[in-house]
């Protein structure tokens, strides 16, 4: 056997141990106290409708000897299946496996469908059915739909809209999709470009437009508040000119565009460390379930 | 030794990087920090405002980033509570609305006696809206285009918080979570900058560096990465004192222990990484 397979071997057998010493020590469990919550209808107008239902909080270990908590199967296998999905994916980092495969399968799809899911339910079921057919939908899943509400056919573009744009899959007419298409890409495209006008271009060129040297009330010069505003002038000045490339980088424009690389690795420097942060932020974010959630250390 | 490290298997850093992180989060080992400018001018704006102020806050992220950022989520809710601001809440990503519902429970288990049983009177959930910008354009200008209903199918006609609420830009402050598109640069490029609405943000470190530029002008402040969360904890800390015994609310704080020695370890191993470099340039390994 490799000096590094039997290192690991024995990392992860006495990794196995310790959770099954936690395990038998009751960690890993998932207490709940039953919350009564009581809630009436929202409609201001007709009778007024009283509705109770019971839902679950989690507690922390000291609050489950009382009498009102109880052990919650489903969350404590929730908690189980979440700590073997951390895991599985932290195992991509000593090689491709697939245990990691089959976790990132997982994410990928529960997410794709949740985010379906919640869509259909607030788009196409909030804004377009109850907005077209309010009668109707106030019958089958939106009881709080003002009772007065009519229906409102502006709605209907959007519908053609987006069956044109389903026609895409149709073997025969595929053309038809590009005209929503091109709906969609021309207003988008109109929206974005006047805000980033407003926003990232002129508001940015107003920030950039600054005094070399600031004088106080007094008369007095602020150094630190100049050397700032310099620093900041000079540096733009000469990131643009590094990315000016309709002019020969000889001479002045050489050192210039030196300058603004000098001011570009600082800031991809401060975008890493940035980056880096994030990232330990996260690992720590999920070592803090394993430890606290799931081991109870 | 150099030649031991010149062929080293990178599942050793990983497991290093490992224990530099574990080792600090499990001795909850924490250090001083003193919230910057950039950290203060968040805290002011929050802090501020007459109590019970009307507050948007956006939660545009996910259980993905949720170890960066739900400490700054956590202290904007509690900071707000202390303060017992009507807050409105709202996402643009499907999976926020969880995120959502953390800081709710802070609400009503922190504090209980302002919003216990006060949804729609001191807080709202607005939930989910698809259609990214689109909605941020949408409540900016006319709220119930877009929302209709709250989270729970209720008419925002029949919810006294939002019954009056014709837009966004009624509001006194816009705190926004984000971990990426649709996120901060796109409140700030279609709500606050063109209609001036006063907003500050929180964001990951990756999103950091593109939202620095927007100080002091388009934004108010912002909260750069867990180290951001950690600087606003401190500062709640420093001026409600009586937060420094709830561990919930120093969630930042203890995360930047992991943090000090993994950086710690990182430019070590930088150093590393540059001596083995020219040692091998010397040997004449490089051309």
């Amino acid at each position: 056997m490799k000096q590094s397979t039997l290192i690991w071997t024995i990392l992860m057998v006495a990794g196995g141990a310790f959770l099954l010493f936690q395990a038998s020590k009751g960690n890993g469990r998932v207490y709940v106290r039953e919350i009564p919550v009581d809630a009436q209808s929202s409609q201001p107008e007709g009778e007024k409708q009283d509705y109770h239902w019971n839902r679950y909080q989690q507690v922390t270990e000291s609050e489950k000897g009382e009498p009102d908590v109880r052990f919650s199967f489903s969350r404590t296998l929730g908690l189980w299946v979440a700590a073997f999905c951390t895991l599985a994916i932290f195992s991509f980092l000593y090689g491709d496996n697939p245990i990691y495969k089959f976790t990132e399968s997982v994410f990928v799809g529960v997410s794709a469908a949740y985010a379906m899911i919640v869509s259909f339910w607030t788009e196409i079921m909030t804004n377009l059915y109850a907005k077209l057919l309010p009668d109707l939908a106030r019958i089958t899943f939106f009881p709080d739909i003002d009772s007065t509400a009519e229906p409102d056919y502006l709605y209907l573009i959007p519908l053609v809209l987006s069956i044109l744009l389903l026609w895409r899959l149709s073997p025969k007419g595929s053309w038809i999709a590009r005209w929503p298409l091109a709906f969609f890409i021309g207003a988008t495209a109109g929206i974005r470009l006047i805000s980033y006008l407003e926003t990232d271009f002129i508001g940015q060129l107003q920030s950039t437009v600054m005094p070399f040297l600031v004088f106080a009330s007094d008369g007095s010069l602020l150094w630190i508040k100049s050397l700032r505003n310099t620093i900041f002038i000079v540096g733009v000045l000469s990131c643009m000119i590094y990315f000016f490339f309709s002019v020969e980088h000889e001479g002045i424009i050489k050192y210039i565009s030196r300058l603004g690389i000098w001011f570009l690795m600082v800031t991809f420097g401060a975008s890493f460390a940035y980056t880096v942060m994030g990232r330990i932020a996260l690992l720590s974010g999920r070592l803090v379930f394993l430890f606290n959630d799931w081991l109870g250390i | 030794m150099l030649n031991f490290l010149q062929h080293l298997d990178r599942r050793w850093i990983f497991l290093l990087m490992f224990i530099a992180v574990a080792v600090p989060l499990i001795m909850g080992t924490t250090f001083p920090e003193t919230p910057s400018p950039q950290v203060l001018a968040v805290f002011d704006a929050v802090d501020n405002l007459p109590d019970g102020s009307n507050v948007v806050m956006a939660l545009d992220y996910d259980p993905a980033s949720q170890g960066e950022l739900q400490p700054m989520a956590s202290a904007f809710a509690r900071h707000c509570a202390i303060k017992k601001h009507n807050i409105y809440f709202m996402t643009l990503w499907p999976q926020g609305i969880s995120m959502i519902q953390k800081s709710i429970d802070i609400l009503q288990e922190e504090y209980p006696e302002t919003y216990k049983g006060k949804y729609g009177t001191k807080y709202v959930n607005l939930g989910f809206r698809a259609g990214n910008e689109g909605v941020i354009k949408l409540v900016v200008e006319d709220l119930k285009k877009s929302y209709s209903t709250d989270i729970h199918g209720t008419n925002l006609d029949n919810i006294p918080l939002t019954k009056n609420l014709k837009n966004i830009q009624q509001v006194d402050l816009l705190c926004n979570v984000s971990a990426g598109y649709p996120g901060s640069q796109e409140w700030v490029l279609y709500g606050s900058s063109p209609f001036d609405i006063p907003t500050v943000v929180g964001c990951t470190g990756v999103q950091a560096p593109t939202m620095l530029p927007y100080i002091p002008d388009q934004l108010t402040g912002m909260l750069a990465a867990i180290k951001g969360a950690a600087e606003y904890e401190q500062a709640i800390i420093n001026v409600y004192p009586q937060l420094k015994n709830n561990p919930n609310a120093k969630e930042g704080l203890i995360r930047m222990g992991p943090q000090l020695v993994a950086h710690i370890l990182l430019i070590s191993l930088i150093f590393l990484g540059n001596v083995i470099y020219f040692w091998e340039r010397k040997q004449g390994l490089h051309q």
